[in-house]
C-alpha cells in the first residue's frame, strides 16, 4: 500500500484507532513531531512525566483501570526501564506499548547514546518482549496496529523502535 | 469539612504511629470501592494482612511506582478515589512523580506515605528522611499544596475521610514505626492483577 502520509501520521492513526488514548513521554528530538500532533488532537491525553519508568507505571495503572496507553521515549530513557519492566509488566501480564525513537546508530554523534543504543535489544530479547523495528512508512500501519492487537489480547508488552531510516533520525548540529 | 486542627508543621512534630493499626483505620473508612495501591516491603504486607479487598493492588517489585500507578487507574476510572500507600523509602526513589501528579492535578487521588525513616526490610538502614528530607514539604514544593503530616491516629482518619470525599489531590504523611508485619503478601503477580481488574469493574 503506497501512502502520502508522514511516519507520525501514520502512527497516530494507529493508535486513534486502536484506542490508544492515553500517551506519558519523555521527549525527543525526532519524536517532536508525533508529539505535536498528539498534543493537537483532542483524542488524546498526553503528557510529559519526570522519568520513563514512571511512565510505565502510569500506563500499567490505566491497564489495570481498563485505558489503553502508550509510552514515547528515547533509547537512553529506555535505559532506565528494565527494573520496571521485569518486575511489573512481564511478570504482571500487562500490555505496556512503548516506542522508542531510536538513537545511538547510523549518523550517531554522542557516544553515550551510542553505547546506550546496544543494551536496548538485547534487554528486550532477555525479557521475552516482542519488539519491531519500524523502518519503512508503507509498514507502519500494518506491523504496529497487528502488534498492538496481538499485546492487548495475549496481555505482554511491545515496543516499536522508531529507526533512523524511518525519521531521519538526528543528525550532526555543527 | 474542614482540615484537623492539630496539624504538625513538620515530620518531628508527627506522633509516630503503629503501621498495621493505621492501615486497618485507613481501610475501614473505605465504603466505594476506592481502589488502594500498596507499594513494596511492609507497607505492601500489612495492607495484605488488614484483608485482601478485590481494589487493592499489590506491587511485587518495581520500588516506587505505588504514585505512578495509582495516577494512572485514577486517570482511568475518574469516578472512582484512589489511595497510592507507599513507604519513605520508596517515594524518595521516584519524588518527580509528585510533581506529575500535582501538575495533572490529579483529583481522585491521594497518597500515603508510611515513614519509618528506615529500609525495613533490608535490615533498617536509615533512609534519608531519618536524616532531614521531609516529604510532605516535598511534596508541597513539588505543588501538591494539600499535604500534610497526621498529627495522631485520630487526624489521620480526618484526613482520610476529608480526601475521600473532597477534591484532591492530597498527600498524607504518617510517621510509623518499626513494627513487623502482619503477614506476607501472596506472590502470584497474574492472580494479583486478575483480582484487581475484577474489582475495578475492568473484567467481568
Amino acid at each position: 500500500m503506497a501512502t502520502e502520509q508522514a511516519w507520525y501520521e501514520i502512527v497516530a492513526g494507529v493508535l486513534k484507532r486502536q484506542k490508544v488514548d492515553l500517551v506519558t513521554y519523555v521527549p525527543d528530538n525526532v519524536l517532536r513531531p508525533l508529539l505535536d500532533l498528539i498534543h493537537a488532537d483532542p483524542f488524546f491525553t498526553a503528557f510529559a512525566v519526570a522519568r520513563e519508568e514512571e511512565a510505565l507505571g502510569i500506563n500499567a495503572g490505566a491497564w489495570m483501570g481498563g485505558r489503553r496507553s502508550i509510552l514515547l521515549m528515547q533509547t537512553s530513557g529506555f535505559a532506565t526501564l528494565p527494573n520496571a519492566l521485569a518486575s511489573l509488566s512481564v511478570p504482571f501480564q500487562i500490555p505496556n506499548l512503548m516506542m522508542v525513537s531510536e538513537r545511538g546508530t547510523m549518523g550517531e554523534f554522542n557516544i553515550g547514546q551510542q553505547m546506550v543504543a546496544r543494551t536496548m535489544r538485547p534487554v528486550l530479547d532477555t525479557l521475552m518482549i516482542e519488539h519491531h523495528t519500524l523502518t519503512r512508512a508503507d509498514d507502519v500501519d500494518f506491523i504496529m496496529d497487528r502488534s498492538i492487537t496481538q499485546a492487548f489480547a495475549t496481555q505482554v508488552p511491545c515496543c516499536f523502535i522508531l529507526s533512523p531510516l524511518l525519521t531521519g533520525g538526528k543528525v550532526f548540529a555543527k | 469539612m474542614a482540615l484537623p486542627a492539630n496539624q504538625p508543621v513538620s515530620r518531628e512534630q508527627a506522633k509516630v504511629m503503629n503501621r498495621f493499626d493505621i492501615t486497618k483505620r485507613m481501610v475501614a473508612l473505605l465504603k466505594h470501592e476506592e481502589a488502594v495501591i500498596g507499594g513494596i516491603g511492609y507497607t505492601n504486607f500489612d495492607l495484605w494482612a488488614v484483608g485482601q479487598r478485590p481494589q487493592n493492588f499489590y506491587m511485587l517489585g518495581s520500588m516506587g511506582l505505588a504514585v505512578p500507578i495509582g495516577m494512572g487507574v485514577a486517570l482511568a476510572q475518574p469516578k472512582r478515589k484512589v489511595i497510592a500507600l507507599e513507604g519513605d523509602g520508596s517515594i524518595l526513589m521516584q519524588l518527580g512523580s509528585l510533581a506529575t501528579v500535582a501538575a495533572r492535578g490529579q483529583k481522585n487521588l491521594a497518597i500515603v506515605i508510611m515513614d519509618n525513616g528506615a529500609y525495613q526490610i533490608t535490615g533498617g538502614q536509615k533512609t534519608l528522611t531519618s536524616e532531614g528530607a521531609d516529604i510532605v514539604a516535598i511534596a508541597k514544593a513539588c505543588g501538591l499544596s494539600q499535604s500534610m503530616w497526621a498529627a495522631d491516629e485520630s487526624a489521620f482518619e480526618e484526613l482520610i475521610a476529608l480526601s475521600l470525599k473532597e477534591d484532591g489531590p492530597w498527600l498524607i504523611g504518617c510517621r510509623i514505626d518499626s513494627e513487623k508485619p502482619k503477614d506476607t503478601t501472596e506472590r502470584d503477580p497474574p492472580i494479583l492483577k486478575d483480582r484487581f481488574m475484577r474489582g475495578l469493574g475492568v473484567k467481568k
